[in-house]
């Protein structure tokens, strides 16, 4: 209930959603926001090397 | 008790039965040995962290059918009032949005690897199908849902759905019928496409990166030549 309450007290989702207009494309700023994490995640999976076991180089 | 069903092959020699059952056997063999199937060892170019995608899609699918499951065990009123009922539902949609992400991102890893070269075509084909099938799964588990969400997701589809024809056979308004394709038509055709998918990656392995194809193809139209004895 605690962490609940404290999370719900730093991301208040009751209320009418945030958009982004510009020209004819319009997205909600949660999707957007959703979009950029994977494209975040996605440039990560690419960059970070890869732990691998001594000795196994096949 | 045992009857004959005709020749064997386990002698040698031995004529080969050209039964259905045999036959299918013998190619399930030939294309799926055991080594291939559940193999312990893969390529250097897999050490990556692009490829844990592809598995993680597949651990969120089953994390999708599980808590489905549940759901339909206990059933609505459960889902809609009760605390372990809100946890499970949530679940279910959670579940779902890793799903998706994690194939998305998978399937940009596969778009700039261009994954259907070496006669993997089949593989990609599968994993785009399944894209699409998981899409009208996920599509009407939101009219499944019994809120007004569902009802303003409902009558903004159904002039669109309307529009193509499809209406005739697939009414989005129809509760129940939305429902059916949920939690059987359309989960039964995303396990056995997904799970075709990863027979096929098992079948010709993952795709290897553009040098070490590029070096493969040189050497298939130009051999070294042999050293002289």
């Amino acid at each position: 209930m605690v962490l609940g309450a404290l999370l719900a007290a730093l991301i208040n989702l009751n209320g009418s959603g945030h958009y982004i207009h510009w020209g004819f494309i319009q997205i909600s700023v949660a999707n957007f926001v959703v979009i950029l994490l994977m494209i975040a995640v996605f440039v990560l999976a690419i960059v970070l090397p890869f732990p691998r076991r001594k000795g196994r180089d096949e | 008790m045992s009857v004959d069903t005709g020749s064997h092959t386990d002698e040698p020699g031995a004529e080969e039965s050209r039964q259905w059952t045999a036959r299918a056997r013998r190619a399930a063999e030939s294309a799926f040995p055991p080594d291939r199937l559940l193999p312990d060892r893969q390529p250097a170019y897999m050490a990556s962290w692009i490829y844990v995608f592809g598995v993680l899609t597949v651990v969120s699918l089953a994390w999708v059918i599980i808590t489905g499951c549940v759901l339909a065990i206990m059933g609505p009123s459960w889902w809609h009032v009760s605390t372990a009922g809100h946890f499970v539902n949530s679940l279910h949609l959670w579940s779902v949005e890793a799903f998706f992400s994690f194939m998305v991102i998978h399937l940009w890893g596969k778009f700039f690897m261009a994954a259907w070269r070496g006669n993997r075509r089949l593989t990609w084909a599968t994993g785009v199908i399944s894209f699409a099938v998981s899409v009208g799964a996920a599509f009407t588990g939101y009219l499944s849902q019994q809120n007004f969400d569902s009802q303003w997701i409902s009558t903004q589809a159904k002039d669109g759905i309307n529009a193509t024809g499809a209406g005739a056979v697939w009414n989005v308004l129809n509760f129940g019928q939305m429902l059916m394709w949920h939690i059987v038509l359309l989960p039964i055709a995303v396990v056995i496409i997904a799970g075709l998918h990863v027979l096929l990656v098992r079948r010709h392995g993952i795709v290897p990166p553009f040098a070490d194809d590029e070096r493969k193809s040189k050497e298939t139209v130009a051999p070294p030549a042999e050293e002289p004895a």
